[in-house]
């Protein structure tokens, strides 16, 4: 099961490592991590997207909450939440698929940045299923780079998770 | 009071009534060691290679229940240490690591003596530190001092620039420790405690599995007076040791892959496993497949992280376990007559017949000295009372077998990491906190000559600790499992080229002795222990392919042990 965890972490150097060596170490799954300051400078939140059966995620959960830095987490997923990825698409531009692309990036609620007269990123914001959707919906356009963020979320009941 | 890094670095070691620190000095660290120079409050302890400080400062904690002390410089300092800072991680043993690095502005740019302290030692410690600024240090080993020692204890790594020892700021130690993301675990409510005494009062085939964290929580005595309320049969881990006396008709000895007969039996046929500050490690369970198949598990413990982690419990308290040894006793006597003996006489029983299999039964010898034989008698020698340290291997195994302890705090081994060199050095802390009493480093002549160099800690420090060297001539476990899984093929466990134990000793200055007959053991060790004042060096030409029996095999589960060939 995919599980998306919402960590709360102390704005420390090294922290981040932390986090990241205690998955290698003990051979957790990370399929994405994204971390960013919040609102309470001293604190940052971590997105970390994994996969396990519950007990691993019991697990992962507890060695979290054992790392000094973690100040609150919390498994988004086992209730209503939202999550987004942003992704930027560099491609190819081709006269003859404009209109075609232009009706892609609308569908998609995207935008299309000029990069130069041949290339533009479509940049897009979704969850991954969506993100993952666009981008096999480009099949017949040339793709040059792919940049994804990773997931964040939050969960949709009232409330934060805080320290 | 304005003082330099350094001193502010001494004086926090001070406020947290510090007596020993073990280190090993280098350029990262001077200041901090010239200012252990201008004081005579805390003292400072010089080994010969960090590795010998790390398990020295273990040894004292482990013998005392305080944290150990470690001052490193960088750079091979910290390396060197790791492997000690390991050894205590595995086996939640509190310490704190004072590292010297260098100066800040040289950080990431491959200075001389530069190691990422913070992330090499990552992976085992509770927690480290960098300090950034003067102004910070005494937060800093506040903190490091109360997360070494609160909760699930462990070392904790404080790496100190050496600029920043040279700056100077107002010395005031803080009284309270602020850390929002550190907590200690909730306390135990009384419904969990109903239901587990609950469960306790139906069981009929009950064992209560202890381990190390009784001994690091002192609960020792909680613990005898719930298994003697109760009437069950009790076995401790190898770190558990202790905790409950070797001699007790109660006690089921050791359990695990080299644990009894009937302790191991009895966890695999119970019905209720009550499992206090352990956490199921796979030398107590062996393989997982097979572990205790009808058993319900009540599983307590500090760690939350430990519970469902290698077995499921059903019932699992998070606390200190001390508390919860004395809520149970409360809630034990206050139902003290629904405790009905009949109900696990049948169980007794069984254990009985397990008890007169004898596995811990051995072919005496008057022609070579057995291994097991020195252990019993040093155990006669020291009446039961001395400190014992060991290394690892099969001596470790039979000192854990033979020894017999009836206290804790005196049984000191690495039961976790497993690190070969630890008992010499740790039998030197041991030492500096216990002068009065005996200690005793058993271990063989692979291990000793990993740490060999505190030899010369010893004579400088006049540490008269007796060194039991089992020699069998072979690095005897691996020969063993060479033995038993690789057809005998005896690949790099044989050493050919031994030192001179004796005239080894001695050149170090201490007494060396060679013992070769089992008529000459008791003597030799009432001849080293009557030597109150010196180190001496045992060196007991033991029998070659002695086996550690019972053991379970990789893969195996507690009711299939390999036991010794029958008497």
């Amino acid at each position: 099961m995919r599980h998306i965890i919402s960590v709360l972490l102390e704005n420390e150097s090294g922290a981040l490592s932390r986090v990241s060596g205690l998955f290698s170490a003990r051979g957790y799954n990370i399929e994405s991590l994204t971390v960013a300051p919040t609102n309470d400078p001293t604190l940052s939140r971590m997105t970390i997207v994994t996969v396990g059966d519950d007990r691993k995620i019991d697990q992962i959960e507890k060695q979290l909450n054992k790392l000094v830095d973690v100040a609150a987490l919390k498994d988004i997923t086992v209730s209503g939440h939202l999550e987004r990825e942003v992704v930027l698409v560099k491609i190819a531009i081709n006269e003859s698929l404009k209109s075609d692309l232009e009706r892609i990036v609308k569908a998609f609620n995207g935008e299309l940045i000029a990069v130069s007269d041949t290339q533009s990123i479509i940049e897009m914001s979704g969850s991954s299923e969506k993100v993952d959707e666009l981008i096999k919906s480009l099949a017949n356009i040339q793709i040059i780079e792919i940049a994804r963020s990773g997931v964040t979320g939050l969960s949709s009941s009232e409330g934060a998770l805080t320290v | 009071m304005q003082l330099t890094g350094a001193d502010i670095v001494v004086k926090s070691l001070k406020e947290e009534g510090v007596e020993y620190v073990f280190g090993y000095p280098g350029g990262a660290a001077l200041h901090i060691y010239d200012a252990f120079h201008r004081q005579d409050d805390v003292e400072h302890i010089l080994v010969r290679h960090e590795q010998g400080a790390t398990h020295a400062a273990d040894g004292f904690a482990r013998s005392t229940g305080k944290p150990g002390v470690v001052l490193v410089t960088s750079g091979p300092g910290v390396t060197n240490a790791i492997t000690g800072i390991a050894t205590a991680y595995m086996d939640s043993i509190p310490m704190v690591v004072l590292s010297g690095q260098v100066m800040k502005p040289l950080i990431g740019y491959d200075a001389f003596q530069e190691i990422d302290a913070v992330g090499i030692s990552r992976p085992c410690v509770k927690h480290n530190f960098l300090i950034q600024d003067v102004d910070d240090i005494t937060a800093t080993i506040k903190k490091a001092f109360h997360l070494a020692t609160t909760g699930r204890p462990g070392p904790v790594l404080v790496d100190i620039p050496k600029d920043i020892t040279a700056q100077v700021a107002e010395f005031l130690y803080p009284e309270t420790v602020d850390m929002r993301s550190y907590q200690t675990p909730a306390a135990a409510t009384p419904s969990e405690i109903v239901t587990a005494v609950e469960a306790m009062l139906n069981a009929k085939k009950p064992i209560i599995y202890s381990g190390g964290g009784v001994v690091l929580a002192n609960g020792q005595n909680e613990l005898r007076d719930f298994v003697r309320k109760l009437g069950f049969p009790c076995t401790n881990t190898l770190m558990g040791l202790g905790a409950y006396p070797h001699d007790d008709p109660l006690f089921l000895g050791m359990l695990g892959m080299h644990g009894t007969y009937e302790a191991n039996m009895a966890m695999h046929d119970a019905d209720l496993i009550i499992a206090l500050g352990a956490r199921f490690d796979d030398r107590i369970t062996g393989t997982l497949n097979g572990f205790a198949p009808d058993a319900k598990v009540l599983h307590v413990d500090i760690d939350p992280s430990v519970i469902d982690k290698n077995i499921k419990a059903d019932i699992a308290i998070v606390d200190d376990v001390k508390n919860v040894l004395t809520m149970f006793n409360a809630e034990l006597t206050r139902r003290e007559e629904d405790i009905n003996a009949e109900l696990v006489k049948d169980w007794w029983s069984e254990i009985a017949d397990w008890r007169s299999r004898d596995s811990l039964w051995y072919t005496p010898s008057d022609t070579v000295i057995k291994p097991q034989f020195v252990v019993q008698k040093l155990h006669e020698i020291t009446g039961g009372n001395a400190y014992v340290t060991s290394d690892v291997g099969q001596h470790q195994m039979f000192a854990a077998q033979f020894y017999g302890f009836s206290d804790t705090h005196k049984w000191i081994n690495s039961g976790g990491l497993g690190t070969m060199g630890f008992g010499l050095p740790a039998a030197m802390g041991v030492k500096f906190a216990h002068r009065d009493s005996d200690v005793a480093c058993v271990t063989g002549e692979g291990s000793i000559q990993m740490c060999i160099q505190e030899l010369a800690t010893c004579k400088q420090y006049d540490l008269p600790v007796k060194i039991i060297n089992l020699n069998n001539r072979y690095l005897g476990m691996v020969r063993q499992w060479q033995e038993f899984n690789y057809e005998k093929r005896y690949s790099n466990s044989y050493m050919d080229s031994l030192p001179d134990f004796v005239a080894l000793t001695e050149a170090y200055g201490h007494v060396g002795m060679q013992i070769d007959k089992p008529q000459d053991v008791e003597g030799a060790l009432r001849e080293a222990f009557a030597m109150k004042d010196r180190l001496v060096f045992m060196d007991f030409i033991t029998d070659r392919e002695e086996n550690v029996y019972p053991m379970i095999e990789a893969g195996k589960a507690h009711h299939e042990m390999r036991l010794r060939p029958a008497k």
